[in-house]
C-alpha cells in the first residue's frame, strides 16, 4: 500500500505521487508519515522534506520554507510557500 | 469636402492604428491564456488552505487573546481600501470600474462617519484616487517592474499591510479587484481581508473536518501561523484574478477598436473613391466644354 503525497505551493502543484513514506520536519519534531496515518496537522520548520519512494530506498529531499502539513483521508498534503529543487 | 491627399493621409493613419490594436489584441489573447493557467495552478493551494483555516477556525473561539489578525483591533474606525489596478492602459473600462467601486465604497464609509485610507497596487488608479482623496493615500505598491504578478509580490504587499496594521494605522481592510468571469465580463469585487473573516472561512468547512485530528502545536498556534499565510494567499489570488481580468478586458477592448477602425477605413475609402471620381468627372466636363467652345 502506498501513501498519497501532495506538495502544493501557491504557484503550482509541485508533486502528486504515491510513495512509501514521507518524513516531515514539524515544528515540534520530525514526523514520519506512512500510509494509514491518523489525521493530524502541523506547522513545519524550514527544512527538507524527505520522500522515500519505496521501503529502504534512498530518500529524495525537497527543501521547503513556510510549510504546513496535513494528514487526512486522502493522504499527506504539504502546503509550502517556497520550494527548492 | 476634404482633399484627396488629406483623405489618403487619414486612411493610412487609421490603418496603422488598426495594426496596433490588432497586435495588442493578439498579445492580450496569448497573455490571457497564460494568466488563466496561472490562476488555475494557484487554486489547489488556496482551496486547501481555506479548508484547513475553516476547520481550525471552527474549533477556536475568538477572544481577547486571539491573534489581532483574527480578532481585530476592537475598533471599526479607520478603513483601509486596498485597490488593485494594472500598470498599463488599453484595456477598456477595467481600471475605472475597480476604482469606481472603491470610491463608492469610500463615500459610503465616510457617510457612516468612518475614516477612509487607500493602499494602491498598480499605477493606473492612482491619479483618480489622488484627485478624489488627496490626503487619504496611505501607501502604494509599485508593480511596474514585474511582468506578471507572483507570490513574491503578494508576500511583499501582505507584509507591508501587516506592518501597517501592527502600527495601528487601520482597523479594517477591504480589497478591491476585478474578478475574472470571462473575456467579456469582469466583475469589480470587494472583499474584507483584515481582520480575517472567519465566518466565511468556517462556512467552507467540509464534512470530514469534524473528525478527530491531532494538532501539533495546538490549534491557536497553528491558526496564528496560518493567518499571515492566508492573507498572502488571498492577495495572490486577487492579483492573479486581476491580471487575467486585465488581459480579458484588453482583448475585448482591442477587438472592438480593431473592428471600429475597419469600419472607419471602409467609410473613408468610399469617400476617397467618390471624391476621386468627382474630380475626374469635373476634369472631363472641362475638357469637353473647352473642345465645344472651339
Amino acid at each position: 500500500m502506498a501513501l498519497h503525497f501532495e506538495l502544493v505551493t501557491p504557484a503550482r502543484l509541485v508533486r502528486s505521487d504515491d510513495v512509501y513514506m514521507v518524513v516531515v520536519p514539524g515544528t515540534e519534531g520530525e514526523e514520519g508519515v506512512l500510509e494509514g496515518h491518523a489525521p493530524f496537522m502541523t506547522t513545519m520548520r524550514d527544512g527538507a522534506v524527505r520522500i522515500y519512494k519505496t521501503e529502504g530506498a534512498a530518500p529524495e529531499e525537497i527543501r521547503v520554507t513556510g510549510g504546513f502539513a496535513e494528514v487526512g483521508e486522502n493522504g499527506l498534503t504539504v502546503l509550502a510557500e517556497h520550494v527548492e529543487g | 469636402m476634404a482633399s484627396l491627399k488629406e483623405l489618403k493621409g487619414r486612411i493610412n493613419s487609421v490603418k496603422s492604428t488598426q495594426k496596433i490594436t490588432k497586435a495588442k489584441q493578439m498579445v492580450a489573447a496569448a497573455k490571457l491564456r497564460k494568466a488563466q493557467a496561472a490562476a488555475e495552478a494557484a487554486r489547489p493551494y488556496a482551496s486547501r488552505l481555506a479548508a484547513v483555516m475553516g476547520s481550525i477556525a471552527g474549533k477556536v473561539t475568538v477572544s481577547e487573546s486571539s491573534p489581532k489578525l483574527l480578532a481585530g483591533t476592537g475598533k471599526d474606525q479607520v478603513h483601509l481600501l486596498v485597490v488593485a489596478n494594472s500598470d498599463k492602459g488599453l484595456c477598456g473600462a477595467f481600471n475605472s470600474n475597480v476604482v469606481k467601486a472603491a470610491l463608492s465604497a469610500a463615500r459610503e464609509l465616510e457617510g457612516q462617519g468612518k475614516t477612509v485610507l487607500f493602499y494602491l497596487i498598480g499605477r493606473k488608479g492612482r491619479a483618480v484616487i489622488r484627485r478624489a482623496y488627496p490626503k487619504a493615500v496611505l501607501a502604494s505598491f509599485d508593480t511596474t517592474s514585474v511582468r506578471e504578478p507572483g507570490y513574491a509580490e503578494a508576500e511583499a504587499i501582505a507584509d507591508e499591510l501587516m506592518a501597517l496594521y501592527d502600527e495601528g494605522k487601520f482597523d479594517v481592510a477591504h480589497l478591491f479587484y476585478s474578478k475574472f468571469k470571462s473575456a467579456l465580463q469582469q466583475d469589480p469585487t470587494q472583499q474584507q481581508i483584515v481582520p480575517v473573516p472567519t465566518q466565511s472561512a468556517a462556512t467552507k468547512l467540509d464534512a470530514g473536518a469534524g473528525s478527530a485530528v491531532d494538532y501539533e502545536p495546538e490549534e491557536e498556534a497553528i491558526l496564528a501561523a496560518l493567518l499571515p499565510r492566508y492573507l498572502r494567499t488571498q492577495l495572490f489570488g486577487a492579483l492573479l484574478e486581476n491580471s487575467a481580468s486585465e488581459q480579458g478586458a484588453s482583448m475585448t477592448a482591442m477587438d472592438n477598436a480593431t473592428r471600429n477602425a475597419g469600419e472607419l477605413i471602409n467609410k473613408l475609402t468610399i469617400q476617397y473613391n467618390r471624391s476621386r471620381q468627382a474630380a475626374i468627372t469635373t476634369e472631363l466636363i472641362e475638357i469637353i466644354a473647352g473642345a465645344e467652345a472651339l
